[in-house]
């Protein structure tokens, strides 16, 4: 589905990223963690064509689409939720949405776009009762909701999300781990999911790679990722010898 | 000073007034998308007002107005593709030098075509000695055009930006440029669409006064300056109170004649820009917290 080899990406003379690559299968959901600073949003930002790459490859279902614009990667199916939402804060849930769905009015698919709000609705209960808020106002979970409906709105195939648990309590944390897991059986999707929350990425994902100065240092499938003493030591906090 | 005069100064504040609130708007929907201070606004107003003198010797008024409208908005969208596209990085200060090189460039073109002379489009309706009564207070019924007008636009537009998915999307742009990218919108035409549209409704304005303040190829640069005050003193961005701020500000200048020479006239939108950029730069009606949120 995506298949990125030894890319390269940065701000101007800054090299954040060095040498990534990573590959996910339909229907996976895959996890990128790693500390503050490690490139995971730049990772997800060069994939999605907000920043350029300065080498390597980005094959979106056998496409190279490392030299496309972030608009028009988002039309071929592959759709970031950035870190922080950013969501349009002066407008409201509805119009979120709704602009969520540029892609779907050029395709001519505007029935297609009612049912996906439905669906979104049903998804969000919360973001129904919230429609005519402004999304400024909404709470941080709310807000993560709607970013995430707003990415969904474009009738993705693959959603890129950036630390959706980010600033969130843990109960809230635990309600949208839960909501990604059934993305993927009820949107059939595919998941590349970056995560500071190790923990609860790795306990949905079905493999991670850990990031770690622009390299990606390890991978493997999440249990034995769950295993790794030092996967355990850096980013599950938590000591070995505890655990013997 | 009698009501009767009291109101024929509002009257006459109000006119001016409202096409400084038009001025004002184009600003705001290009400083919207972009955060551009397009200085070249008010030789958006101008080339509409001469295009539309010139086309009206060969086609009917509204004819006249109509393709004089269009061929700014072609103009403001030409400005765009060539000279701020492709900008990657454009610094306020970069686009503050290239808006004015351009009011600069536009105006000396004009100049090569029009000459000096001072023109007007004719009175819609009458001329200019006609006028309606209403109680003790003369109008000019081009007055009554130009507000009505005038209202109509900004009715329309507030339904644009509201209401149609292309208005959303420049409303997306404006609230956070990449968010709009990754919702598959074009951020870069949306700028385009904004310097058309403020393009076109300057130069709309530009039409409608034109009988009463006349027009000549210079004529875009006071008009810039206090439009500029203008949407300031609503606060940038917001259109609905630039329209308010646009009666103020005619409306003071227009009173101003009463206590103070008439050169003064124009000493008092400067004035007051000054004071509002040194004392509450989120304009009168803005709230500072807007104002911080936007970053500018
Ligand atoms: N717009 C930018 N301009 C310059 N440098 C940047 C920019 N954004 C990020 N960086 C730098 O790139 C590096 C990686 O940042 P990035 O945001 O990708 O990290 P991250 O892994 O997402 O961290 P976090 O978990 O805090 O979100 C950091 O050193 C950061 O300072
Ligand atoms: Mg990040």
């Amino acid at each position: 589905m995506l298949r990125i080899k030894n890319l390269e990406a940065g701000y101007g003379p800054l090299k954040v990223l060095r040498k990534v690559s990573l590959h996910i299968g339909p229907g996976e959901i895959v996890t990128v963690i790693g500390a503050n600073g490690a490139g995971k949003s730049t990772f997800l930002k060069t994939i999605a064509g907000l920043l350029g790459a300065s080498g390597g490859e980005v094959l979106f279902e056998k496409q190279d689409i490392r030299k496309l614009p972030a608009e028009r990667i988002v039309s071929l199916g592959c759709s970031l939720v950035p870190e922080g939402r950013q969501l349009f804060a002066p407008m409201t849930v509805r119009e979120n949405l709704v602009l969520g769905a540029c892609v779907q009015f050029r395709r001519r698919r505007d029935e297609e776009v009612k049912e996906d709000l439905d669906r979104v609705f049903v998804l969000f209960p919360r973001l129904k009762e919230r429609e005519t808020q402004l999304a400024g106002t909404l709470s941080g979970g709310e807000q993560q909701m709607l970013a995430i409906g707003r990415a969904l709105l474009s009738r993705p195939r693959m959603l890129l999300l950036d630390e959706p648990s980010m600033g969130l309590a843990p109960r809230m944390v635990r309600e949208i781990f839960a909501h990604i897991a059934r993305l993927r059986r009820e949107f059939g999707l595919t998941i590349l999911l970056v995560e500071q929350n190790a923990r609860g990425a790795l306990a949905i994902a079905d493999r991670g790679y850990v990031l770690e100065t622009g390299r990606m240092i390890l991978q493997g499938p999440s249990g034995d990722l769950l295993l790794n003493k030092d996967v355990q030591r850096a980013y599950l906090g938590r000591s070995p010898e505890e655990d013997a | 000073m009698n009501l009767d005069l009291f109101l024929q100064y509002v009257v006459a504040g109000i006119t001016y007034g409202t096409i400084y609130g038009i001025v004002a708007i184009g600003f705001n929907i290009i400083y919207n998308t972009t955060g551009i201070i397009n200085f070249a606004q008010g030789e958006f107003v101008m080339l509409g007002g001469m295009t539309a003198v010139t086309l009206a010797r060969v086609l009917p008024l509204p004819a006249a107005i109509l393709v004089a409208v269009l061929v700014t908005t072609v103009v403001g969208a030409l400005i765009e593709i060539l000279f701020i596209r492709w900008l990657r990085h454009p610094s306020v200060l970069r686009m503050i030098v290239i808006t004015i090189g351009l009011s600069i460039l536009i105006r000396e073109v004009a100049l090569h075509i029009w000459g000096e002379g001072v023109r007007a489009l004719p009175y819609f309706t009458g001329t200019s000695v006609t006028s309606i009564r209403l109680g003790g207070v003369y109008i000019s019924p081009q007055v009554l055009w130009v507000v009505g007008i005038s209202a109509v636009v900004v009715a329309i537009l507030g339904g644009f930006f509201r209401y149609t998915l292309l208005g959303m999307q420049m409303r997306a742009c404006a609230a956070n440029r990449d968010a709009a990218r990754l919702c598959g919108i074009s951020a870069k035409n949306m700028v385009t669409l904004s310097f058309m549209l403020s393009a076109g409704i300057g130069a709309l304005g530009g039409c409608i006064v034109s009988p009463i303040t006349y027009v000549s190829y210079d004529s875009g640069v006071p008009l810039a300056i206090k439009g500029f005050t203008v949407a300031i003193l609503g606060g940038l961005g917001n259109s609905a109170a630039s329209a308010g701020a646009g009666m103020l500000l005619g409306i003071l200048e227009s009173f101003s004649v009463s206590v103070l020479p008439a050169a003064y006239k124009d000493v008092i939108s400067v004035a007051i820009l000054l004071v509002i950029l040194f004392v509450r730069p989120s304009g009168l009606f803005g709230s500072a917290e807007v104002a911080r949120l936007k970053e500018f």
